[in-house]
């Protein structure tokens, strides 16, 4: 394979228009997606190759145009829906939690509804509390969304082209801290499947498990404690519906301790899910509690100062791994 | 109406204020001094000022995204407010909500949202709440072109007319919703044609006419507080600058905006005002020296201003602390 970097961004593009180039029943419908090329710039230029036919350009109108999305994708459309911010999601609560995720299911398995929502997540801007949420554990939480979280250009280009083919409901969480991040991928056309976890780095101490923005926050921290001869392996999910349990469970088996780093809020959180999953399936192996590195269940702050202490960081990381595997049992 | 030479300068100056300081938040940000998302009202500023002095200071007002000019319209203070853009521990919300979400409740500003036309319906609920205590007060919600097309606006509005609450709707027609034309999402000609579906009052005014703005605000408000019902007031405006801070703005011609910057409100009252004998130049330079030096000490007041306690970034949640 040939060697390459791209930005996160554009492996976005490259993913929607190769498969649009693939499939006449794909198109794209969202807020500002044309001249704008949608707020950072994932859909430029797409417009100017597909032409307004297969990009719609939508009023600000949520609930309208992602119920008309699952609509058109229940006959056999496959839209790629944009939601701009996560945040938004209230707006089209009703389509989103209530219509369709539940269509194929309520209607007994006889139609299908495959359509993509992108939208973009994550804190670091300084957005405030309407423009910063992680929100996926609240997506995770309802049945029939299946929901990826790509770290990286590889993996966001790879995961949108087979969520796009995917039969089912499919949310696509762009963090907004990693669309100008560059890294390897290669030109030849590839796709990952969904349901497989990423081992990002070996190591033996402790297992640390991180999504999208936070999994470069584990690396920096994995670099600082390595000097200090402390070993983490960390796991990047890459998608939490399906979830690739088994390579969690193996490196906590290998490890013994687990810290979950999660920029989505503690409370019900993706952080909780994971920490009892390996507490049901890894409890013989775990020699340390389990540690959560999450946001606090409090509205993402606007302030810098009190978003970055709201965030969890690499220093928050390092301490939760030194107190695993520091701990000793008390009796 | 009669309009008192007093009432015409101190919307003079309300525009004044508003322009000046987002002249000055565009350097700030910039300049790195005001992080997170800036959407700025210069251009705008004949709407929320001609509404606003038709108001009483216990009136109530729910903002947007681009809400610096309503805010300082209501009267709310300019140092608290730039505090509050810089993040610092002395803004209007401590820091925690920025510019996307300026409140301040002590002189009727019910708080600007960061969901396009999130706040309609919580300033729904502010008539509602007038109505069901028999107080005499009177709403303004304020929101874009773009956001009539949530059902926020339209289920407000039909709730509004049912229960004939002392509330405006007033929309800042800026012919835009980011890079989206309005023309290009709407089929009915104007906003104000909308009021008809729901059985209120629906007008248009040229925004860039802040005398007229007033005038149309103040027979709405006064509609609302004898209890008539809402009004839908639709006042065409534009923005000279991009959707945000860091917008290219290519989906407007140059032209577009020069001819936009020329009907500036500001520019228009002051040439009123000095063709028709209310002021003379010097007094006009003199409101805008006085507006000046206003924002400078605005700017240094937050500049100065301490930053909030990490820790505090875990209060108010709840009213019962618990966390
Ligand atoms: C629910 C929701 N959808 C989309 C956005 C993104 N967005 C922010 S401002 C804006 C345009 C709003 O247009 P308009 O209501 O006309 O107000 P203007 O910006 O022109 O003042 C959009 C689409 C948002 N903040 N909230
Ligand atoms: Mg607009």
């Amino acid at each position: 394979m040939s060697k390459r970097e791209i930005l996160f961004v554009e492996a976005i593009r490259e993913a929607l228009r190769e498969e649009m180039r693939r499939d006449e029943a794909v198109f794209l419908m969202g807020e500002d997606l044309r001249i704008w090329g949608a707020p950072l710039g994932q859909t430029k230029g797409i417009w100017d190759e597909f032409g307004d036919k297969r990009v719609l350009d939508t009023p600000i109108s949520e609930m309208g145009f992602i119920g008309a999305g699952a609509g058109a994708a229940a006959l056999g459309s496959r839209p790629v829906v944009e939601l701009m911010f996560i945040d938004f999601f209230g707006i089209a609560g009703e389509q989103i939690f209530n219509q369709a995720p539940k269509l194929r299911y309520m209607f007994g398995g006889r139609m299908k509804v495959p359509m993509v929502i992108r939208t973009l997540i994550g804190a670091g801007m300084s957005a405030a509390a309407h423009h910063s949420s992680s929100a996926y554990s609240i997506i995770a939480h309802m049945p029939g969304w299946k929901c990826v979280i790509p770290s990286n250009p590889y993996d966001a280009k790879g995961l949108l082209k087979t969520a796009i083919r995917d039969d089912d409901p499919v949310m696509y969480f762009e963090h907004k801290m990693l669309l100008n991040t560059k890294g390897e991928a290669p030109e030849e056309e590839y796709t990952i499947p969904l349901g497989e976890a990423a081992i990002k780095r070996e190591g033996e101490d402790a297992t640390v498990v991180a999504l999208a923005w936070m999994v470069h926050k584990a690396l920096k921290a994995a670099d600082t404690l390595s000097e200090e001869g402390i070993n983490i392996e960390v796991i990047d999910p890459r998608t939490i519906v399906p979830l690739d349990k088994k390579t969690i469970i193996n490196s906590v088996k290998k490890t013994g301790r687990l810290v979950v780093v999660d920029e989505d809020h503690e409370r019900c959180g993706l952080s909780a899910e994971l920490s009892a999953i390996v507490a049901e399936e890894a409890f013989d192996s775990l020699k340390a509690p389990i540690k959560r590195v999450a946001t606090p269940t409090v509205p993402i702050p606007f302030s810098p100062v009190l978003e970055d202490a709201v965030i969890p960081n690499e220093d928050r990381i390092i301490k939760a791994v030194k107190e695993v595997t520091s701990y000793k049992a008390s009796k | 109406m009669e309009i008192n030479k007093e009432k015409l300068l101190e919307m003079y100056r309300g525009m004044f204020v508003i322009r000046h300081f987002e002249t000055k938040t565009k350097e700030l940000f910039a300049g790195g001094k005001i992080p997170g998302f800036v959407h700025l009202y210069s251009g705008e500023e004949g709407v929320a000022v001609g509404v606003c002095s038709a108001l009483r200071k216990d009136d109530y007002i729910g903002s947007t995204h681009r809400g610096h000019g309503h805010c300082i319209a209501k009267g709310g203070d300019v140092k608290y407010i730039m505090a509050e853009l810089y993040g610092r521990e002395t803004g209007c919300c401590r820091g925690k909500g920025g510019s996307m979400h300026i409140a301040d409740f002590d002189v009727g500003i019910m708080g600007a949202s960061g969901i396009v036309g999130g706040s309609i319906p919580l300033i729904t609920g502010a008539a509602l709440h007038f109505k069901y205590k028999e107080t005499d007060q009177v709403a303004v919600a304020f929101f874009g072109d773009g956001a009539t097309n949530q059902g926020s606006f339209h289920e407000s509005i039909n709730l509004a007319a049912i229960w004939d609450l002392p509330i405006l709707y007033v929309c800042e027609n800026n012919k835009y919703a980011e890079s989206t034309s309005i023309s290009s999402v709407m089929r009915v000609k104007t906003v104000a044609d909308r009021a008809e579906a729901y059985g209120v009052p629906g007008i248009t005014v040229d925004g860039n006419d802040v005398v007229a703005v007033y005038e149309a605000a103040s027979d709405a408000v006064e509609r609302a507080r004898k209890g008539k019902g809402p009004t839908l007031l639709e006042c065409e405006t534009c923005r000279h600058h991009g959707h945000f801070e860091g917008d290219s703005g290519t989906y407007r011609t140059k032209e577009m905006v020069e001819e936009c910057k020329k009907r500036c409100p500001i520019k228009r009252l002051g040439k009123f005002l000095e063709d028709e004998g209310f002021a003379t130049k010097q007094e006009i330079e003199d409101i805008e020296k006085d507006v000046e030096r206003e924002i400078a000490e605005a700017i240094e007041f937050a500049d100065k201003s301490p930053w909030p306690k990490p820790e505090d970034a875990l209060k108010d949640v709840f009213v019962t602390p618990y966390y």
